[in-house]
C-alpha cells in the first residue's frame, strides 16, 4: 500500500507483540495496516501466529505491546462485544442448541433490532449463501458445507464492516472448498467489507486475496499481491513456502545492477538476479519455478550461462510435462514444460543442457 | 425400511433378506448376552430381588392370619358391618389358646400394636390366661379384659387378617380406616409422616439448589483451567470420597456446634455474644450444611463432564456477535449445560431424599428425614412392613420425579458422565 493510502487504513497493527508465556514471543513487532474494502489472507505454516493475530484482532487475546487500531481508534480497551467484528471459526461454532433461524437472529437480538427488521435480514442473509428454507434446521442437521455456508451468513447478517476468517474452509473436501473459494470471494467484492483470512493453503491465499501477508515464526516474511508473491518473493522462506521452487546453493561471483553470478558448490556457474545479497563472495540460495526453465536453451537470449542436468525422471501429467533432474548435485530439481505439439518427450538417462532467464532465477539469502 | 407392499428382498441363494440378517446376528448376540449375563445376575440378586421383596412386605400381612386361622375364617365368613356376635369371641378364644400354646401370641400382638398401640400386652395377658376360658367366651373375655370389646381393635382385627393389605400404606401417609371401612386421617398428634415426607423434599430440594449454586463455578473452573491445575482442584473435590463420611460429618460437628470452632471465633470477633451463639447444629441446618459437603462432588462431577465438552468457541462467537458476557451465559453457556445441570441435580436429589446417617448424627430432631423413620421401624419398632410402604412411597416418589424430569426436559438431555 503506498502511503497516501494511509487515509484508506481500516485496521492496522503498530509493533505489535504477543507471549502467551512470558517466556517466547509468538507475534514479533507485527507492523499491517489494512485498507478498507481490501481482502487479506494471513498465511503461513502450524503456529506461526495466524491465529493469535486474529484473536488479538478479535478482542479475545490482549497484545503484550503495540496498538492495534480499527478505524483510526485504538481497540485495546473496547470488549469484543462492541468492536462489531463478524467473525467465522474454524469449526463453525454454530451455537448446537437453535435453530439455524435463530443463529442468525442472535446478534441482531443483542442489537436490540425489532422482529420485521430482523425477518428481512436473516431472509436476504440466508439467500445470500443460497440456504432459504434452512431456517428451521438445527446445525447439527446439515452438511459441513452447509453449516459453513451459515456460520459465513451469521458473521454478515448485522453488517459488519470487517469480517475475520480463520480457515474457514479447512474442514471441507476439496471440491466444496474451491466452490466456497469463489463464493466468499464475490461476497467480498459485492458487499465491499474488509476481510481478514487465515488459512495455510497458499492456494487459497493465491486465489482469494487482494494481498498475502506471509508469516513465519511470529514475523511477516512478505507482505504482497499474489502475482508478486508468487513471482518475486523477497527470502528463501516465502520462495519455498509459495508454489513449487527449486533451490541452487551457491556463492555470489560478479554482481552488477539487476545480474549477478553464482558459482554453485559443484562449479558450476549461473546467471541470477540479485535480491538479498549486495556484494561478492557471500553465500546465497537461487530459487527457480519449475516452469521457468527453458529445456530448449536456443529460446534463451545470448550469452547466459547455461547448465549440464540428467534426467532422472518423465512424468507424463496431461497438460504438462514433469521432469525430476539432476542439477549440479540437486537430484530434486524440478522442470515443467508444456505438452505441446513440439515438445521433447525426455528418457530416464539423457543428459540435456538447461537455462533461464537470469531475471527468473532469484539470489535469496543463504537459509 | 422395507416399503409396505414391495417385495421382499432376498440373499443370492434366495433366502429371506431378513431372515439371513436375524441368523447372521444371532451368535454376536448370544455371545453378547453372555457376556453381560453375570452383571445382570448380580443386578437381579443384588436389586431387583430385594427390591421385590420390599415391596412385596409393604402389602404382605401373614403374621394375623396365620396364627390365628378360626378368627380369620371368621372374619372371611362375615363381611364388615357384622356385629361381633359369641362365635366371633368362641373363634378368638381358640385362636389365642392356641397360639399360646405354639408361642406365635407375642407376634399377633406385635402386629395389632402397630395400629393400636397398648394391644401387644392385651394379647400376651389374655395368652397366659386363655387356657382357662369358659363359655360363653364373649363374657369371659371381657371379663378378663374389657379392652376385647373395643370397636376399634376389632377393626384393626379384621384388617390385620386380610392376606394382603394397603394398611401398612395407609399408616404411612397418616391415614387409617374407620370401624366402617372409610379412610380417615389419624388424630392429629399422631401424625408424622406426610408432615416428615414434605419436610425430606423440601430440604433435598434447598441441598439441591445450594449445590449448584456452588457446584457451577466450580466445575465450571475445573472445565476451562489449564490442565495441571485443573488436575489439582480435581482432586480437592473428589477428597471428601477419600475420607470416611463418620469423620467428615464429625468434623462438622466440632466446627458448627454450641461449643464449636465457628462459634468461638464469632465469640472472640464479638460478632455474637456469649449468649447469643448460634445453633448450627442438631437442626435443619446442619443437616443442610452437612449434606451439601457431602453430595457436592455428585453435582459436579456431571457438571464438568457437560462443560468440558463445550468449546470455547461458543462463548468467543457470541461474544463477536455482539452478545455481553451475562447475555453470553445465559442465552448460549446456561443452555448447553442444562443436561449437567439435569443430571447433577437428579443425582443429588435421589441420594439427598434417601440419606440417613448424617441426618441422624446432626440433624437432631428438626433435621431428620423420612429415611431416619424407616430405620426406626427397622430396628426399633420392627414394623418392617411400615418401614417397606414408607420405602415404597419414597421409591415412587422418586421414579414420579424421573418422569416429570422427561416430560419436562427429556431424559436424552441428561448426561451422567
Ligand atoms: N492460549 C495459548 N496459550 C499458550 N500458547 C498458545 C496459545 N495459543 C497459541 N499458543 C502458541 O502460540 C503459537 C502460535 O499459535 P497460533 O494459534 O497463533 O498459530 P497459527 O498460526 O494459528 O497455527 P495453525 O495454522 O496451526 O492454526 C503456537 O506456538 C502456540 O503453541
Ligand atoms: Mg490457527
Amino acid at each position: 500500500m503506498a502511503p497516501d493510502d494511509i487515509d484508506r487504513t481500516f485496521v492496522a497493527f503498530e509493533r505489535v507483540q504477543k507471549s502467551y508465556d512470558g517466556v517466547t514471543l509468538v507475534v514479533k513487532d507485527l507492523n499491517l495496516a489494512i485498507a478498507r474494502g481490501e481482502f487479506l489472507t494471513m498465511l503461513g505454516p502450524s503456529g506461526s501466529g495466524k491465529t493469535t493475530c486474529l484473536m488479538m484482532l478479535a478482542g479475545f487475546e490482549t497484545a503484550t505491546h503495540g496498538e492495534i487500531r480499527l478505524g483510526g481508534r485504538p481497540i485495546t480497551t473496547v470488549p469484543p462485544h462492541r468492536r462489531g467484528i463478524g467473525m467465522v471459526f474454524q469449526n463453525y461454532a454454530l451455537f448446537p442448541h437453535l435453530t439455524v433461524g435463530e443463529n442468525l437472529a442472535f446478534p441482531l437480538e443483542v442489537r436490540g433490532i425489532g422482529r420485521a427488521e430482523r425477518e428481512a435480514k436473516i431472509a436476504r442473509a440466508l439467500d445470500m449463501v443460497q440456504m432459504k428454507g434452512f431456517a428451521g434446521r438445527r446445525p447439527g442437521q446439515l452438511s459441513g458445507g452447509q453449516q459453513q455456508r451459515i456460520a459465513l451468513a451469521r458473521a454478515l447478517v448485522f453488517d459488519p464492516a470487517l469480517v475475520l476468517m480463520d480457515e474457514p474452509l479447512g474442514a471441507l473436501d476439496k471440491q466444496l472448498r474451491e466452490h466456497m473459494q469463489f463464493e466468499i470471494k464475490h461476497l467480498h467484492e459485492r458487499l465491499g467489507i474488509t476481510v481478514v483470512y487465515v488459512t495455510h493453503d497458499q492456494g487459497e491465499a493465491l486465489t482469494m486475496s487482494d494481498r498475502i501477508a506471509v508469516f513465519n515464526d511470529g514475523v511477516i516474511q512478505q507482505l504482497a499481491a499474489p502475482e508478486v508473491l508468487y513471482e518475486q518473493p523477497m527470502n528463501s522462506f516465502v520462495a519455498s513456502f509459495i508454489g513449487e521452487n527449486n533451490t541452487l546453493d551457491g556463492t555470489v561471483e560478479t554482481i552488477a545492477g539487476e545480474r549477478c553470478t553464482v558459482r554453485l558448490d559443484g562449479g558450476t556457474v549461473i546467471d541470477a538476479r540479485p535480491v538479498n545479497v549486495s556484494r561478492q563472495g557471500v553465500r546465497t540460495r537461487v530459487s527457480i519455478r519449475p516452469e521457468r526453465v527453458e529445456v530448449r536453451p536456443e529460446r534463451l537470449p545470448r550469452g547466459v550461462h547455461l547448465v549440464e542436468a540428467e534426467v532422472l525422471e518423465f512424468i507424463y501429467m496431461g497438460d504438462i510435462f514433469r521432469v525430476r533432474l539432476n542439477v549440479a548435485g540437486n537430484d530434486d530439481f524440478v522442470m515443467k514444460y508444456r505438452n505441446a505439439p513440439d515438445a521433447v518427450r525426455l528418457v530416464p538417462g539423457a543428459r540435456i543442457q538447461i537455462g533461464w532467464r537470469p531475471e527468473d532465477c532469484r539470489a535469496l539469502d543463504a537459509a | 425400511m422395507a416399503e409396505p407392499g414391495a417385495a421382499a428382498l432376498t440373499t443370492a441363494d434366495g433366502m429371506p433378506l431378513r431372515a439371513a440378517l436375524a441368523r447372521a446376528s444371532r451368535r454376536a448376540r448370544l455371545r453378547a448376552a453372555l457376556l453381560v449375563a453375570p452383571l445382570l445376575l448380580f443386578v437381579l440378586v443384588s436389586f431387583v430381588w430385594p427390591i421385590g421383596q420390599m415391596l412385596l412386605r409393604s402389602v404382605n400381612n401373614v403374621q394375623f392370619a396365620a396364627n390365628m386361622p378360626e378368627l380369620t375364617a371368621w372374619f372371611a365368613a362375615n363381611p364388615r358391618g357384622t356385629p361381633v356376635d359369641e362365635a366371633a369371641f368362641a373363634a378368638l378364644a381358640a385362636d389365642l389358646r392356641l397360639a399360646a400354646a405354639s408361642r406365635t401370641v407375642g407376634t399377633v400382638g406385635t402386629r395389632i400394636n402397630y395400629e393400636l398401640p397398648g394391644s401387644r400386652s392385651l394379647f400376651t395377658a389374655t395368652g397366659r390366661a386363655a387356657g382357662g376360658l369358659e363359655p360363653p367366651y364373649r363374657e369371659a373375655l371381657l371379663a378378663l379384659n374389657p379392652d376385647w370389646g373395643r370397636e376399634e381393635l376389632w377393626t384393626v382385627m379384621r384388617g390385620a387378617s386380610a392376606r394382603y393389605t394397603a394398611n401398612f400404606y395407609l399408616a404411612a401417609l397418616d391415614l387409617r380406616r374407620d370401624a366402617g371401612g372409610g379412610i380417615v386421617r389419624v388424630a392429629p398428634e399422631q401424625r408424622v409422616y406426610v408432615s416428615l415426607f414434605l419436610r425430606t423434599f423440601a430440604l433435598s430440594a434447598v441441598i439441591t439448589v445450594v449445590c449448584l449454586a456452588l457446584g457451577f463455578p466450580v466445575a465450571h473452573l475445573l472445565a476451562t483451567l489449564p490442565v495441571r491445575r485443573a488436575n489439582m482442584l480435581m482432586i480437592l473435590v473428589l477428597l471428601p470420597f477419600w475420607t470416611s463420611l463418620l469423620v467428615r460429618t464429625s468434623s462438622w460437628i466440632v466446627l458448627l456446634q454450641g461449643q464449636g470452632v465457628v462459634n468461638n471465633v464469632l465469640v472472640a470477633l464479638g460478632i455474637v455474644d456469649e449468649g447469643g451463639r448460634l445453633s448450627m447444629m442438631y437442626n435443619q441446618t446442619g443437616t443442610i450444611v452437612a449434606m451439601t459437603h457431602i453430595l457436592l462432588p455428585f453435582m459436579i462431577l456431571p457438571l464438568y463432564s457437560v462443560m468440558k465438552t463445550i468449546p470455547p468457541a461458543y462463548a468467543r462467537a457470541a461474544r463477536s456477535l455482539g452478545a455481553t458476557s451475562w447475555t453470553t451465559f445465559r442465552r448460549i453457556y446456561l443452555p448447553l449445560t442444562v443436561p449437567g445441570i439435569g443430571a447433577g441435580a437428579m443425582l443429588v436429589f435421589i441420594l439427598a431424599v434417601g440419606y440417613y446417617i448424617t441426618p441422624a448424627l446432626v440433624g437432631g430432631a428438626s433435621g431428620q428425614l423420612i429415611s431416619n423413620q424407616i430405620a426406626f421401624h427397622m430396628q426399633n419398632t420392627l414394623n418392617w412392613s411400615l418401614a417397606a410402604a414408607l420405602a415404597a412411597l419414597l421409591l415412587a416418589a422418586v421414579l414420579l420425579l424421573y418422569w416429570l424430569y422427561d416430560r419436562l426436559v427429556g431424559i436424552d438431555n441428561m448426561k451422567l458422565g
